[in-house]
């Protein structure tokens, strides 16, 4: 990394960089902290169709694993309960911060955050392969004991977690199901709790 | 419900276990009728696959009759239905090309991390395989749950014998695609490494592709009988020199094509082999290659290389510039049975494709741990066991 202004002559996406600033060139919102992750999925669904279903963000908590609940409390406001270690949970309010009607969500969490997080989805029509679906994030991860202890799971997580939820969002789209080895309903209810 | 499960290297044992239920809604239930043993489960049983874990249910050739169905399941209670190894969804971008062993959806999210570190990308799921191709409970109990039970198992006909359309699992298609990859144009020589159920199945193919000549290699007297039987020519590397052998049979030229299913336990004490197996029980390496270095040199110019032999990690001393200077091209994969089902179940109504003359044992499923030493220990009788519930 540099202090620099660093020049790219390539066209690799920002959050692949290895030098220059990747979050100011990320085209999120709201710079929080200094970790940023981006994951992309291709869907072989329409793009009308994938977008949708992301949207309605009470819809969220069927792919994304470690997200217990969203309520939504206006077309551009939601309260998110995420699961963190030790049987806790963070909360935050999110605001979508711009929108485009199949194209792009972004969202930033608002001020007393546990987590503070800014995001943005993109959503690109790839004719017969489907939908592009790239997600960056951007997260702060908080300090203290739980803090860290949220952070272990934060700094590694998001990266994994990321790319977890974008391929059951891919299943659920693309098969209408979630795959799983689990024999019986009972070992299916463990792996999601 | 029973079911054979591994304990640990040469440790499987027929356990107790909870019944499968239907989870998902294209899920199946079957009830198991008939169930094999594949080479590739030797490589489980001898400790080379990692990501394993004690209690795992093995076993991905198998066959048997619907029990119960998931709301979107398109089969029917009672059918008899042979299931594919691969779990594939049939809605992805690859399984619309017919690449089921490429499904991007037949493994679990989180199971997906392996293979996406070790590979590039993730595979299709595998049933009774390590918990890199997912974790699936397989197929040698009494029950087995099949995922996308609209896309897999196929409906055999009333009154078929389980034994002549069980292969269909996973052996046959595995076979025929190895004899596809080598691209086998009239008039061509092609040699098959390896004569366990694969290479045979893919010595039959080869001829039905056109094949002139076929030269099968192995070191197991029984298993080239049975690949002379039909009408390959065989080179026993205990008794020959493979390679000077193969150049003279085929005037100095070199087979057109040639196929390696022989894989990451080849035995045979060869200087590279035996130097695979020191760094193989150090894990400096996972994988005995002798039988794709012995191919790639074997192979003519401008030749084809089909290696359906399963190879999981790393290897060394890799003839590249053979396959480069020789302008090879190398084809190989995980099967994508779903694509060769309905043909090659044909070819079996049809009488073209003999699959029964490979069962040498058939047992109870209560005798699995038998069949596994058995299998281990005596290659050159044993050519395949089949499992069968309540067979005593």
């Amino acid at each position: 990394m540099t202090d620099e202004k660093t020049v790219h002559t390539d066209d690799a996406p920002p959050t692949t960089w290895k030098i220059g600033d990747a979050l100011a060139e990320s085209g999120i919102p709201d710079e929080k902290g200094g970790s940023i992750v981006a994951r992309a999925v291709t869907i072989n669904r329409p793009v009308g169709e994938v977008f949708a279903y992301f949207r309605d963000f009470a819809n969220l908590p069927t792919f994304m694993e470690n997200v217990e609940r969203i309520d939504i409390l206006s077309d551009t406001r939601s309260h998110w309960v995420v699961k963190a270690p030790a049987g806790k949970t963070v909360e935050w309010d999110a605001v979508v911060t711009e929108e485009t009607q199949d194209s792009v969500i972004a969202w930033t969490s608002k001020p007393g955050a546990d987590v503070a997080n800014s995001g943005r989805v993109e959503f690109r029509d790839a004719g017969a392969r489907g939908t592009v679906v790239t997600a960056t994030i951007a997260y702060d991860p908080p300090g203290g004991a739980i803090g860290k202890l949220i952070a272990k799971m934060f700094q590694r997580e998001p990266a994994i977690q990321a790319r977890r939820d974008l391929r059951r969002f891919k299943q659920l789209m693309e098969t209408g199901e979630i795959a799983t080895a689990a024999m019986n309903r009972k070992q299916r209810e463990e792996e999601m709790a | 419900m029973r079911a054979l499960a591994w304990h640990g290297k040469h440790d499987v044992r027929v356990d107790t276990v909870d019944d499968p239920e239907i989870v998902n809604q294209r899920d199946c239930i079957i009830k198991v009728t008939a169930t094999a043993i594949c080479g590739s489960d030797l490589h489980l049983y001898d400790g080379y696959i990692p990501t394993m874990q004690a209690g795992d249910i093995l076993g991905h050739e198998f066959m048997g009759e619907v029990v119960e169905v998931g709301a979107k399941s398109t089969l029917k209670k009672g059918q008899k239905v042979v299931v594919p190894f691969t779990i594939a969804c049939g809605s992805c971008y690859h399984c619309g090309k017919h690449q089921y062993s490429a499904c991007d959806n037949g493994l679990p999210a989180d199971n997906q991390d392996i293979a996406q570190e070790l590979y590039g990308q993730p595979m299709a799921g595998l049933f009774g395989y390590s918990h890199m191709t997912g974790g699936y409970a397989g197929g040698q109990a009494e029950y087995v749950r099949v995922p996308f039970s609209d896309v897999g198992p196929i409906v055999i006909p009333d009154g078929v014998d389980d034994e002549k359309v069980l292969f269909l699992s996973d052996i046959l298609p595995t076979g025929w695609m190895a004899a596809e990859n080598a691209q086998i144009e009239p008039g061509d020589t092609v040699a098959v490494w390896g004569c366990g159920p694969v290479g045979l199945f893919a010595v039959q193919s080869a001829f039905l592709m056109g094949a002139e000549r076929v030269i099968a290699i192995d070191h197991f007297p029984h298993r080239l009988e049975l690949a002379k039987k039909f009408g390959a020519e065989t080179i026993n590397y205990e008794e020959s020199a493979v390679y000077e052998a193969l150049m003279v049979m085929t005037g100095g030229i070199g087979p057109d094509a040639v196929i390696d299913s022989v894989g990451l336990e080849a035995h045979g004490f060869f200087v590279d082999n035996v130097l695979d197996q020191i760094k193989a029980s150090t894990f400096l390496g996972t994988d005995r290659a002798h039988s794709i270095r012995q191919a790639i040199i074997a192979c003519r110019k401008g030749g084809r290389v089909s290696m359906p032999a399963v190879y999981g990690g790393f290897i060394d001393k890799f003839p590249l510039g053979a396959l480069m200077e020789k302008g090879l091209t190398l084809k190989t994969g995980q099967t994508h049975v779903q694509h060769y089902m309905p043909a090659l179940l044909n070819a079996i109504m049809e009488g073209k494709i003999d699959t029964t003359f490979l069962i040498s044992h058939r047992m109870d499923l209560e005798d699995a741990p038998k069949g596994y030493d058995m299998f281990k220990n005596n290659q050159n009788e044993v050519t395949k066991v089949v499992l069968k519930p309540g067979f005593n």
